[in-house]
């Protein structure tokens, strides 16, 4: 009986031929009409994708028996360690995570070979064989450098351990649901290039593309809210975004995913600007995989460090090129071609959609431009410089404010001509109610010029979406409130939904920048000091051991108007395998404010330690804004139209 | 043509990257090359009431050479620090960073030691003024006083004999 | 090394400004930590970290600008030690993309709506 990580390795390398067949047999079908081998295309993404989950079971099989015969076990888990964590130490390394990467991959594609029925044949055997291109190269990738299954003898007793920073529930979830959208992205790719080899772009290809779209957009935003939140909670200093290169990896896509959403939009209700359209559906995947690239290679400095490896760098280089390059390619060739559709006069939904799509373009290419900048200039040889939050923070709000304030309008513009007039007497009152909030608001605490600007931005979405939505059922022709609701699409609240969720992340950062305060201080037992209004008492500290970490942890007494409310335990843990030391900081978490407490180090003997105390006013809401935007994401892509049954119905009657 | 735009940005944006792959993006050069080195006095290791300057090294090239007892690198370039000492072609002076005295002299006695004097840069507040971000670092000193060469990190024998003594012979002449 | 602690014990315990705190870290959060994996001067825990705040500190009770400090620091360190780029023409490409970006897609965006092929009457005509 074969060990499983032999089971593994096999099930990889039979996944790659299958890929590699995947890729060959439905293009050269579709170009050829050859119908056996566009079949093929269902059945060879499904058979990839069972292999690949064989391949993957089998490492984590062997982090959770303790394998460690198997080198990635080794360097990442120790037998200490807690069942939970060694599972999710399977992706807790460069080898695991891009076979992560592989197995969202081949889900997706098994996922299309599913929900395509409907599509004709040549559209999923080209789309399915793009998604084999892409398995293609990134299994070889795995098996020439970066191998899982690569062993080690003689088997150490034990294991490294897995960082510390990693054994927590957010990496449980984290890369998963990030991956998910990251890799997801590549069904609209392979969408916008199978429409491109076939040279079919009409509305249907941007119908189809659009849920895919949306849930890869879904799960991107819960993967980068994760990840913040994590960062938050782990990293012990209480920031929520950096704007590190690992960010701005996954940022990226985001923002050409969102800026594609819309433009799908506009493509599928009016035909035009299709080959805008599908531009930023490559562009979305590409910088997906620039992304991978940039983490992994180590041209970048970042705190989220892979092991890096310049090798491995160049092989992601050529494979990136050969990918993008080549799509790119065929765009150039292909996309002139591209009949446009309906016009629309410069003030519209079209063009405010389309305004969108300028401003977040231009937000992804400042923060693209800003991460390698660095790269640039040394390659120039003109010195070593860094680009950090000071830049990327004084950018994206001076680009995003205005689709902000785009986002209150857009909805309520009418299709193909809309009247200005018209739309101010439709936004006068949210607009005063926005100013005014914005304006009045912060002199509860303090006037700040950027308070106001989030203040207003965000009280103005929230206002026109009430509005449109009051003035909407108003216009319904049924009676009762719940009928009324009923008559509106899911696409529409889903709309209404994710934009509301942005109003609320703004509310929670505009307001934890401009109100958060903090204290770096030395207190001794028994000491205490005051942090935004609250008072944190040094009471106690006691030992503490864990599963696999030895800890000092301090007790914490808050007090609110002189009577205790919260007891706060913020520890630093020594790892016993990894020698590793952690601070782990205790967080009082609430609607209005989280109050934030770490430990630091002793000195004078260790009787008296050092804290960092922090206050930060709603930022909670920052990620529930997060969690209503995916909500928004997944309410919009179960609209009906996209049920198989209501699309064969409306296949008979076209 | 408008649709060639894309692949014309992405090709220029790989031909950085890939020229990126070869660059350590960790090593910072020194905005000191050809300044004048910063002045200090400090007290010798070996005779703790005794300062010394680098002034009093006008007119020679020198080699100042950063280093401490817990730094584990510093022992990878202490053979090489030594050949250069018994060779002779340049006189090693040694900067004791954020170390402490009787460790350091320790260290010294059980590894050999190749600098003609030290110095105590107790709380790193001279090596702040020479951009000293991590040991050991190594300064290449001229006749004037102008810093001509940083080495970052430990010293090799590639950067000893395609840099470091090159420039010295060059500086000497 | 105790003179180091005395001095962080006096002055976290003295009545020391807390909008003195304030702009230390304010101007902390700007600079890198040069020995870290991308962390700022504020957050990181290095030995240089805390040196470098010590130093950073000691400059503003001596009554230093912050710019008479970045000055300070890039002397000695370079540019790398900002983490906003300075002005200057190495980095002119970088502070004016974002707008030539949104500009130039605004401009584009409204060629390509003037010279649409109308099938209907337009605005006003």
């Amino acid at each position: 009986m074969p060990d499983v990580a032999t089971i593994g390795n096999f099930s990889l390398i039979t996944a790659l031929i299958v890929a590699i067949l995947q890729a060959a047999l439905p293009l050269m079908g579709a170009s050829q009409g050859k119908s056996t081998w566009m079949s093929a295309a269902v059945r060879l993404a499904r058979c990839q994708f069972i292999l690949v989950v064989i391949a993957f079971l089998s490492l984590a099989y062997c982090f959770a028996a303790n394998d460690f015969s198997v080198l990635n076990v080794a360097q990442n888990s120790n037998s200490e360690l807690p069942l939970n964590y060694r599972l999710a130490a399977t992706w807790g390394s460069h080898e695991g995570s891009i076979l992560l990467w592989i197995l969202m991959l081949a889900f997706w594609s098994a996922a299309v070979s599913i929900f395509t029925r409907h599509l004709a044949k040549e559209v999923v055997a080209r789309v399915l064989g793009v998604m084999g291109i892409v398995s293609v190269g990134f299994l070889i990738f795995m098996l020439v450098t970066s191998n899982p299954f690569t062993r080690l003898i003689p088997a150490p007793a034990d294991g490294n351990d897995l960082n510390a920073l990693l054994q927590d529930p957010g990496m449980v979830v984290h890369p998963p649901m990030l991956y998910m959208g990251y890799v997801g992205f590549s069904v609209a790719f392979a969408f916008a290039v199978a429409a491109l080899l076939g040279n079919r772009l009409d509305a249907s290809w941007a119908r189809w593309s659009r849920p895919w779209t949306l849930i890869a957009w879904t799960f991107l935003t819960c993967g980068i809210a994760l990840g913040s939140y994590w960062s938050y909670y782990v990293q012990g200093w209480g920031g929520w975004w950096f704007w590190d290169p690992v960010e701005n990896a996954s940022f990226m896509p985001w923002l050409a995913g969102t800026a594609l959403i819309h433009s799908l939009v506009v493509t599928e209700k009016r035909g035009a600007f299709k080959a805008w359209t599908v531009l930023l559906a490559i562009a979305a995947f590409s910088l997906s995989l620039l992304g991978t690239f940039l983490v992994r290679s180590g041209v970048l400095i970042s705190v989220h460090a892979f092991a890096t490896d310049p090798k491995r760098g160049i092989v992601i280089l050529c494979f990136l090129t050969l990918i993008i390059g080549g799509s790119l390619v065929l765009y150039a060739w292909r996309a002139r071609q591209i009949r446009s559709g309906a016009s629309f006069d410069a003030i519209s939904r079209e063009s405010l959609l389309l305004s969108n799509n300028v401003l977040l373009t231009a937000a992804a290419g400042s923060v693209l431009l800003g991460t390698v900048y660095p790269l640039i200039i040394d390659a120039l040889n003109l010195g070593k410089l860094s680009v950090g939050p000071p830049y990327f923070n004084s950018v994206f709000v001076a680009i995003m404010s205005p689709a902000m304030f785009l986002m209150g309008i857009g909805p309520i513009a009418k299709w193909r001509k809309a009247e200005i007039p018209e739309l101010v007497i439709r936004l006068r009152w949210a607009l005063a109610i926005s100013i005014l909030a914005g304006i009045f608001i912060p002199f509860a605490v303090k006037w700040k010029p950027l308070v106001t600007l989030g203040l207003t931005l965000s009280f103005w979405i929230v206002a026109t979406i009430c509005f449109d939505l009051v003035s909407k059922l108003k216009s319904a022709q049924t009676k009762g409130i719940v009928q009324r609701l009923r008559t509106l699409p899911r696409n529409y609240y889903g709309m209404q939904l994710a934009h509301f969720g942005v109003a609320i992340s703004i509310v929670g950062i505009t307001l934890v920048t401009g109100y958060e305060s903090q204290k770096d201080l030395l207190m001794r037992v028994g000491e205490s000091t005051g942090v935004g209004g609250y008072v944190f008492q040094f009471q106690d500290l006691s030992g503490v051991e864990g599963p696999n970490y030895d800890a000092v942890r301090a007790g914490v007494d808050v007090f609110q108007n002189g009577k205790q409310i919260l007891r706060m335990q913020p520890e630093v843990r020594s790892y016993h395998a990894s020698g590793n030391e952690l601070k782990n900081a205790a967080i009082a978490g609430g609607i209005f404010r989280d109050l934030y407490v770490t430990l630091g180090e002793p000195l004078e003997e260790g009787t008296a330690w050092t804290f960092r105390i922090q206050h930060k006013p709603f930022v909670g809401w920052i990620w529930a804004g997060a969690v209503f935007m995916a909500l928004g994401g997944a309410l919009a892509c179960s609209d009906r139209r996209y049920k198989p049954a209501a699309s064969s119905a409306a296949r008979k009657a076209a | 043509m408008k649709f060639a735009v894309p692949i014309l940005i992405f090709v220029t944006l790989v031909i950085f990257l890939g020229f990126g792959l070869r660059r350590d993006p960790r090593l910072l050069p020194s905005p000191l090359i050809d300044r004048p080195a910063p002045a200090f006095q400090l007290m010798r290791l070996d005779e703790p009431n005794r300062p010394f300057s680098p002034t009093e090294l006008r007119g020679t090239v020198w080699l100042l050479n950063t280093w401490a007892s817990w730094c584990v690198s510093c022992r990878q370039e202490h053979p090489l620090l030594l050949a250069l000492a018994r060779s002779g072609v340049v006189p090693v002076y040694g900067l004791n960073y954020k170390d402490k005295r009787t460790d350091a002299l320790e260290w010294l006695k059980s590894m050999g030691n190749p600098y003609i004097l030290n110095v105590q840069d107790a709380d790193g507040r001279v090596g702040m003024d020479y951009g000293v971000y991590g040991v050991p670092e190594t300064y290449l000193i001229d006749k004037t006083g102008v810093i001509r060469f940083k080495q970052i990190g430990p010293l090799t024998l590639e950067s000893i004999e395609k840099t470091i003594l090159p420039l010295v012979r060059n500086l000497n002449s | 090394m105790n003179t180091i602690l005395l001095y962080v014990v006096l002055l976290s315990s003295s009545g020391s400004d807390a909008s003195l705190d304030q702009r230390v870290l304010e101007l902390s959060r700007q600079l890198r930590c040069l020995v870290c994996q991308n962390e700022s001067l504020a957050d990181s825990q290095a030995d240089l970290a805390v040196d470098l705040r010590r130093e950073i500190r000691g400059q503003m009770i001596h009554g230093k600008s912050d710019d008479e400090i970045k000055t300070f620091l890039t002397a000695r360190y370079g540019d790398f030690v900002l983490y906003r780029p300075p002005f200057k023409p190495e980095t002119y490409v970088l502070w004016f993309a974002p707008a030539l970006l949104v500009c130039g897609g605004f401009f584009a965006l409204m060629r390509i709506i003037r010279t649409q092929p109308h099938s209907h009457c337009r605005r006003g005509l």
